[in-house]
């Protein structure tokens, strides 16, 4: 029985069926990402986002007590969410209108969670005299924030959350001083970077 | 023996139009194969509606890159055939086209995705 074949060569028709289904889905999930990502977060947002935040990060460097500098970076987190609010508002408006119904209101629902204990373990900190901590809390929740908002978005959204997340680890193990360092970085470069390639890659 | 066998059914494989027993799954699945969505361009529209409440007509445009006469041409067949609902309304003095997918059009592409993965299945296992 040499001439046995463990694994018989598949015939014609179906492999071309079974490629052009493969082709079919492949098809079905681009088109989807590409209508979802279109309504995401626009990436000039994100980008006028890194430059205040990094604007505010060399205004907290300058702040001699704690109380200024966590005052610095809840007026620069006012300023944020002012310019998300706005940004998002006018590429959705500039698409027709009806875009912040769907994937937007699921981008809010899961991306305010993790915000809102931000808030509360800022007070807490603050409370308890230990606002250093705050960074790298900071840049561990709105990480969260990012992935769990962007699970439904493009790829680059929840890899963009990712990259807070492990800025925000890493800095809850450096001396507190680098704190505001590690919040230029995060809010600033990462926004700024994220932001042009969003801004070049899925329309503004 | 084997081999002499699996070369047999692949030659009645290969010519799925003869016998009529033999060819009854690749033909049963080209007639099951749901026609109105089948086509590239509805799918696209049917796969962008799916993700969104509503797409106006020129985010659709923008979105899948077809001329208007191509987009309003299969979009009315999707309307024809009640799987995507449509609705104008003037924004100013601006028309405005608002398509959304109907449970029909969203219960077709979950059958369309059923049908592709099950001739996937099919193919791997045969």
């Amino acid at each position: 029985m040499s001439s046995f074949q463990p694994r018989p060569t598949r015939p014609a028709e179906p492999v071309a069926l079974d490629d052009r289904a493969r082709d079919n889905i492949r098809f079905i999930r681009e088109t989807m990402e590409r209508a979802a990502s279109f309504t995401a977060v626009p990436g000039w947002g994100g980008i006028a986002m890194g430059i205040t935040a990094a604007g505010a990060a060399m205004i907290a460097s300058q702040q001699s007590s704690p109380y200024g500098w966590l005052v610095t970076w809840i007026c620069e987190a006012c300023v944020a969410v002012a310019i998300a609010v706005w940004t998002t508002y006018t590429k959705a408006r500039q698409a027709g209108g009806a875009i912040l119904s769907g994937p937007g209101r699921r981008f809010v629902y899961s991306f305010a969670p993790p915000l809102f204990v931000g808030v509360l373990i800022t007070l807490l900190l603050a409370r308890i005299g230990f606002v250093g901590a705050a960074a790298g809390v900071w840049l561990l929740l709105y990480g969260t924030a990012v992935v769990t908002g962007g699970a439904f978005s493009i790829r680059l959204v929840p890899l963009m959350g990712l990259c807070f997340m492990v800025l925000g680890a890493v800095a809850l193990f450096c001396p507190w001083s680098w704190g505001n360092a590690f919040l230029g970085a995060g809010f600033g470069g990462l926004h700024i970077i994220f932001g042009a390639v969003i801004a070049r890659k899925y329309g503004g | 023996m084997a081999a002499k066998q699996e070369a047999f059914r692949l030659a009645r494989e290969e010519k799925p139009k003869r016998g009529a027993a033999t060819a009854r799954p690749v033909k049963a699945a080209a007639a099951d194969l749901d026609r109105v969505i089948h086509e590239r361009t509805r799918l696209a529209i049917i796969s962008a509606l799916a993700v969104n409440d509503s797409l106006a007509f020129s985010e659709l445009k923008q979105l899948l890159r077809v001329t208007d006469g191509n987009l309003s041409v299969h979009a009315r067949k999707l309307e024809d055939a009640g799987y995507v609902g449509c609705t104008k309304s003037f924004s100013g003095r601006v028309p405005k086209t608002e398509y959304r997918l109907l449970p029909a059009g969203r219960r077709a592409l979950e059958k369309y995705l059923d049908h592709m993965e099950a001739l996937i299945h099919a193919t791997r296992e045969g």
